[in-house]
């Protein structure tokens, strides 16, 4: 137990997944949404570096989580400019108010 | 829309949270730079040497904090009905995400975790908050059968995950010791990894542009 392995970031990794999925699923705030995926997103990251660190001995890993934080950083910026418009539109931020599509 | 929640936090979680940074805060300066020194050495010295053996105790210690608040936070995500209090909770979750990176001797990586995902996309959200509320405490609750089906999904897949992980042979496993410089991701991202820079460039361009034309006030004809 006292020799911290790819094992125990794999598996702090699943737990911050599964975290992000349950937030996603159950929250009905547009930006605890995005909170979820947020979560998602680190996982994966912390995932791909353990990788890099414990497997290969290559960068490849750490490369792919650069690219994850800057496809995060610009899929935050894009999700809330929709959620401000969501919101000018139908005042409220609640997911299950945008139905107008809803024949 | 009531503001239910704007009573004073309570004392023991002040306190609790406040110990959790004085121990992360004590632990975390000599720990790393024991953790990360341990990389030149191992590979010339015998398994016996204190050096080493203690590096690997306290990385060992420094895991189990940090990725303690990783767990304790992301659960905060899920279990806080209050917006706000979510992402303070994604702020602790991001942080200890970019500790563990400075522990897997990933510095560079452990940095930008820092300054774009803390310093940016955390406060894009709290944007998003202060936006899209009237008052920052509203709630919306969920349906039990939502928590119920949900919990039960995520709960099995986490099981399922876990027991995969821990049973499967990874093979060799030897931590590269002494990390990279920065230098080498800067080679990579101009020789192997061209093509993707050139398209994260190109998509933060549309990016700006497609944020900027959405979030532009409405202008009468």
């Amino acid at each position: 137990m006292l020799t911290i392995g790819l094992t125990h970031y794999l598996i702090l990794a699943a737990f911050m997944f599964c975290c992000g999925l349950y937030v996603m699923t159950i929250k009905r705030n547009a930006v605890g949404i995005l909170i979820g995926v947020e979560l998602i997103l680190n996982a994966a990251s912390l995932n791909l570096v353990a990788f890099s660190r414990y497997k290969t001995g290559l960068l490849d890993g750490q490369i792919v989580a650069l690219f994850v934080i800057v496809l995060a950083a610009a899929e935050a910026a894009i999700a809330i400019a929709i959620f401000v418009n969501y919101y000018n539109n139908l005042a409220t931020i609640d997911v299950d108010r945008g139905d107008s599509l809803n024949g | 829309m009531e503001d239910s929640r704007q009573g004073p936090v309570p004392a023991f979680r002040l306190t609790l949270g406040a110990m959790l940074c004085a121990a992360v805060l004590v632990l975390a300066a000599p720990g790393l730079a024991l953790a990360q020194a341990d990389g030149g050495a191992t590979a010339t010295e015998t398994a016996a040497n204190p050096p080493a053996q203690a590096a690997s105790v306290w990385e060992a210690v420094l895991f189990y904090i940090v990725g303690g608040t990783v767990a304790l936070t992301a659960l905060g995500c899920v279990l806080s009905t209050n917006i706000v209090r979510m992402a303070t909770c994604l702020f602790g979750t991001l942080g200890a995400v970019a500790i563990l990176y400075f522990l897997m001797a990933a510095n560079f990586l452990g940095a930008i975790q820092l300054i774009v995902y803390v310093g940016g996309t955390l406060i894009v959200i709290i944007f998003g908050v202060m936006l899209t509320s009237k008052s920052p405490w509203v709630k919306f609750n969920p349906r039990p059968v939502e928590l119920l089906a949900g919990g039960a999904v995520c709960g099995l897949l986490f099981a399922g995950l876990a027991v995969a992980m821990w049973g499967a042979d990874w093979g060799r496993l030897t931590p590269n010791p002494d990390g990279f410089e920065v230098a080498h991701i800067g080679w990579s991202l101009l020789t192997t990894y061209l093509v993707p820079f050139e398209l994260a460039s190109v998509l933060l361009l549309a990016v700006m542009i497609g944020a900027a034309y959405l979030a532009r006030p409405e202008r009468g004809e």
